[in-house]
């Protein structure tokens, strides 16, 4: 009985509290609003790896790709521009809703890629 | 036992394989995917060649004083606005010479002249300006800081600086605000293994024949065999830069 009165003491005091937050949580920051890649693509990796691992890929590949030469490598910022541009917009930078933008913005994490490099998918101008 | 589950299996894999090359037929009739599906397994090149030293070889004999069909198609083929302000990016541009004392002139295209020893990569301060294995020099954005030491430095005036944002860049030529740039010897067509710069493609197509771009380390190459046989000599030579363009004629 006193358990059972505990609990819903804890339920009143906590749940609003929650409830505020989840709100909160939601009304600020809008929850990324991943577009599906390309139809019949397959990206290089699994998705976890690629949410963890894609700024280490992009980096070590801009070195080669701008020092050495080397083109054609695994993981391209123009490969994850053909397959992830929205299909509105043919981008992944142009509106808040594009893939990279959004899940960036989620993540309070400023890239400045596309400062130099066009965010647009190739043919599309 | 052991063969019904197989043939079973067989079945089903000869059936999803017709199913799958059905769907892939579909979708590659429009021709839009055939593209597609040739980028997804893109062939990783080598890089540059150590072997090889990229030049050109300018005849000013044959250079009009007042055409601009190369500084057009270098500043198309690498997204660059046509200049109108002197604060502007070029990556190339012509200057047109006179001698005083006989009158003679000339009109020579001026770009990076991917010198061996080249003075904006001495001067960098984080490295961004540096120079590949087969010899142009480049900026390193990812790097640049946009201090413009290089700019400083060259004797040739072959950098821009980029001061107001950017939009519409080319995918393969990445270019923005606060970086240093110059000439790059085009070299995406080169990695693409498209041996043809844009301004020596203009120049040739347009019927002048006054740029040639080549392996200047190659004896068998076009360029390498004109400068056996031409005279040909590198501006400001007296600083002992080796420029990979040299020019005939001046």
């Amino acid at each position: 009985m006193l358990r059972g009165l505990a609990g819903a003491l804890l339920a009143l005091l906590v749940l609003p509290g929650v409830g505020v937050l989840a709100a909160e949580a939601a009304g600020r920051t809008p929850r990324p609003a991943i577009e599906p890649a390309q139809a019949l693509t397959q990206c290089i990796a699994p998705a976890e790896v690629m949410r963890r691992e894609h700024p280490a890929m992009l980096a070590h590949q801009r070195d080669d790709t701008v020092r050495g030469g080397v083109r054609g490598a695994k993981a391209s910022l123009r490969g994850c521009i053909d397959c992830h541009a929205g299909a509105a917009t043919h981008s992944v930078a142009a509106s808040p809703k594009d893939f990279c933008v959004s899940c960036h913005a989620f993540a309070a994490v400023k890239i400045d890629c596309f400062e130099c490099h066009t965010g647009t998918r190739e043919g599309v101008r | 036992m052991s063969d019904s589950p197989k043939r079973a299996d067989g079945g089903r894999r000869a059936w999803l394989g017709a199913a799958a090359a059905g769907v892939a037929g579909v979708v590659l009739a429009p021709g839009v995917r055939l593209i597609e599906v040739a980028r997804a397994a893109p062939a990783k090149t080598a890089g540059a060649d150590p072997a090889v030293r990229w030049g050109l070889l300018i005849d000013t004999t044959k250079c009009a004083p007042g055409c601009e069909d190369c500084v057009r198609a270098c500043h198309a083929e690498n997204g660059l606005a046509p200049p109108t302000r002197p604060t502007d990016a070029r990556w190339m541009r012509k200057v047109e010479i006179k001698e005083m004392k006989t009158g003679r002139q000339a009109s020579v295209p001026v770009m990076c002249q991917h010198c061996a020893e080249p003075p904006c990569v001495d001067v960098c301060p984080t490295g961004a300006s540096f120079k590949r294995a087969d010899g142009i020099v480049l900026v390193d954005r990812h790097r640049c800081i946009g201090c413009r030491y290089c700019m400083m430095a060259c004797p040739y005036k072959a950098r821009s600086f980029v001061h107001e944002p950017l939009a519409g860049q080319k995918p393969e030529v990445p270019r923005g605000k606060g970086c240093v740039e110059g000439c790059t010897l085009c070299v995406h067509r080169l990695d693409r293994g498209q041996a043809l710069t844009a301004c020596a493609e203009a120049c040739t197509r347009a019927g002048h024949g006054a740029i040639l771009f080549g392996d200047l380390n190659d004896p068998a190459s076009e360029i390498a065999r004109r400068v056996r046989e031409l005279q040909s000599t590198q501006l400001r030579a007296d600083l002992k830069l080796d420029p990979g363009v040299r020019y005939h004629g001046i």
